[in-house]
């Protein structure tokens, strides 16, 4: 039985889709500031996606490298993030988003 | 033969990254009466380091690491002058640190690395070191703002460069990878010679190269802070502490600038029209919305925040025209008027409140006549008054502008830049011709070290003014030797 082979293209479109619900979990979210961190996750591993099918499809190894090196400091960048929440939580009592509008202008 | 390559390019990180593991241990083991010591000791290391940089301007070019490192003459200006803006902003902060709390080896660290990473940046030639150098810069950066933990404004600050930051992170990263995909390379020369053979009827191929560049520059609008991604900009400078202020307006840029001089010129140089268009919109939008806004601004931090986007409007048209050297110049006086328009800030701020309101400035020249000089200098020097050391920055930036053949824009910049003159002129306008309110009249004295400071800022920012020629051909050399 044939099956319909996954193109590049399939691999690219699935990225670009997970990068834009990343960008607009970040502008359009109006509660937990977690979930922002959810989102920039999920932008870093749509750039992955990328990476690996552009890799796979050029037999370059260079791409697949790239990845690990993304994952590594996405994984600091969390811990930063969280950290910064945990003392922004302790300053306020809250990670509502919409109680964070100090600045105007 | 690679490694001895890589003690020559890298000796100033390397110096750098030892630097800033002795301060983490020796805040450890030293007790609290040696931060003073430390603190003037991570001053000197970063001095020497500029000064090595500084001197090695001249050299022939050195790729290292299989070609992931490069030292050459923009790299070189480049890291001299964010150790000497490092440098100058811990010179400034020392008193601040203290009132806020913060004067502390992690402090201490946290800049040493950022300044590492910016070193990264600016000698990177490949796009892995380039992202590496940007994250190390970017995540010490977001720890640095949200040191005051108890501070509500600096942790919201810190949220907001955190999470825009990291969206631009995103965004400069799928741009790369639309690189890689299109080239199959990640290093800057590999990219420039793969485009350059690049089958012209191939359309697929064009059309994910012009989405790599769309969000290779959108990204590194983020971090540079030119409109329109400039929203968290005024927000972090206003709610970070001022010592900390003082040292994100200044040394970031300058690696902010070197990430552009290495993408968009370097590895995209077919790409020159598509690029160039965009950073005239980045350009022209920076400098209308950071010079009209400012105008609205009652907090003085928030209308340097704004004049700072405004700069950054110059520094981006110094990049386009394809003026290296005009935009090194302009970072450099940006740096320094920066470090003293903040720099005062935190000299005021020392009564253990922070007199970061415009109308904290109101008869400053009969409270203390010397900050209101350096202030009013300053102010002119923004704006773009001859003889101070903006106007000829600005003046060099527009030289490379019309000889790249835009003169409009150079026509729109100069209209806009008028604008910007109504808000550093009612600065001076309040210090000198406005008496200020009964209850807080007293005469401001600062300490010696403070008047000394910003006596130097006042006259090199007079002297470069008036004898910009060394300075100038310096950068022109730096540009050249690629």
């Amino acid at each position: 039985m044939e099956f319909a082979s996954v193109s590049l293209g399939h691999y690219l479109v699935v990225a670009a889709l997970l990068f834009v619900i990343g960008v607009a979990g970040i502008f359009f979210n109006r509660k937990n500031i977690l979930i922002v961190l959810m989102s920039i996750e999920l932008m870093l591993l749509a750039v992955n996606l990328n990476f690996i099918a552009f890799s796979h499809y050029l037999g370059d190894i260079h791409g697949q490298v790239f990845v690990f090196f993304i994952l590594t400091v996405a994984a600091a960048e969390s811990a930063i993030g969280l950290a910064i929440i945990i003392g922004a939580f302790r300053a306020k009592k809250s990670i509502n988003v919409d109680d964070w509008r100090a600045f105007h202008g | 033969m690679q490694s001895s390559l890589l003690w020559q390019a890298a000796s100033i990180e390397i110096f750098i990254f030892i630097a800033a593991c002795a301060v983490m241990l020796a805040d450890l083991f030293l007790s609290i009466s040696w931060r003073t010591r430390l603190h003037w000791a991570v001053i000197a290391s970063l001095w020497v380091a500029a000064a090595a940089s500084f001197a090695a301007v001249g050299n022939d070019p050195i790729v290292a690491l299989h070609g992931f490192y490069v030292a050459d003459g923009i790299s070189n200006a480049v890291k001299g002058l964010i150790l000497a803006a490092a440098a100058g902003s811990l010179m400034f902060s020392r008193h601040a640190l203290r009132v806020n709390r913060i004067f502390n080896g992690d402090f201490l660290a946290l800049v040493l690395f950022s300044v590492l990473g910016m070193l990264v940046i600016a000698s990177a030639a490949h796009l892995l070191s380039l992202y590496l150098g940007l994250e190390l810069m970017s995540l010490c950066l977001y720890a640095l703002i949200a040191m005051r933990r108890e501070n509500t404004s600096a942790s919201e600050a810190a949220i907001k460069y955190f999470v825009l930051g990291a969206l631009a992170s995103g965004l400069l990263l799928y741009g790369i990878s639309m690189l890689y995909g299109a080239t199959g390379k990640l290093n800057i020369a590999d990219i420039a010679y793969a485009i350059a053979n690049l089958d012209e009827t191939n359309t697929a191929i064009r059309a994910v190269l012009i989405l790599g560049v769309v969000f290779t520059v959108t990204g590194m609008g983020f971090k540079l802070g030119a409109a329109p991604f400039h929203m968290w900009l005024p927000d972090v400078y206003q709610g970070a502490p001022a010592p900390v202020t003082l040292f994100i307006a200044a040394a970031p840029k300058i690696a902010a600038l070197a990430m552009m001089l290495r993408v968009l010129p370097q590895a995209l140089p077919l790409f020159v029209n598509d690029w160039q268009q965009m950073l005239m919109v980045l350009a022209l939008m920076s400098l209308a919305v950071g010079n009209i806004t400012a105008i609205a601004q009652t907090n003085l931090k928030r209308m340097l925040a704004y004049s700072a986007i405004a700069h950054s409007g110059f520094i981006v048209l110094g990049v386009l025209s394809g003026g290296g050297g005009a935009a090194l110049f302009y970072v450099a006086a940006y740096a320094l008027m920066t470090i003293g328009g903040f720099g005062v800030i935190v000299f005021l701020s020392i009564g253990g409140r922070e007199r970061a309101e415009l109308a904290d400035m109101r008869g400053m020249a009969q409270r203390n006549w010397l900050v209101a000089t350096t202030v009013a200098i300053l102010m002119l020097s923004m704006a773009g008054v001859p003889p101070f050391v903006g106007f000829i920055a600005k003046l060099t930036v527009l030289e490379s502008v019309i000889s790249a053949g835009f003169i409009w824009l150079a026509v729109g910049a100069v209209l806009l830049s008028v604008v910007g003159a109504f808000y550093y002129l009612r600065i001076i306008r309040l210090m000198f011709f406005e008496s200020a309110p009964a209850s807080d009249n007293k005469a401001i004295v600062l300490r010696p070290s403070a008047t000394l400071l910003l006596a130097a800022i006042a006259i090199l920012v007079v002297w470069y003014g008036l004898f910009p020629g060394d300075l100038l051909t310096f950068f022109e050399l730096a540009a050249s030797t690629i």
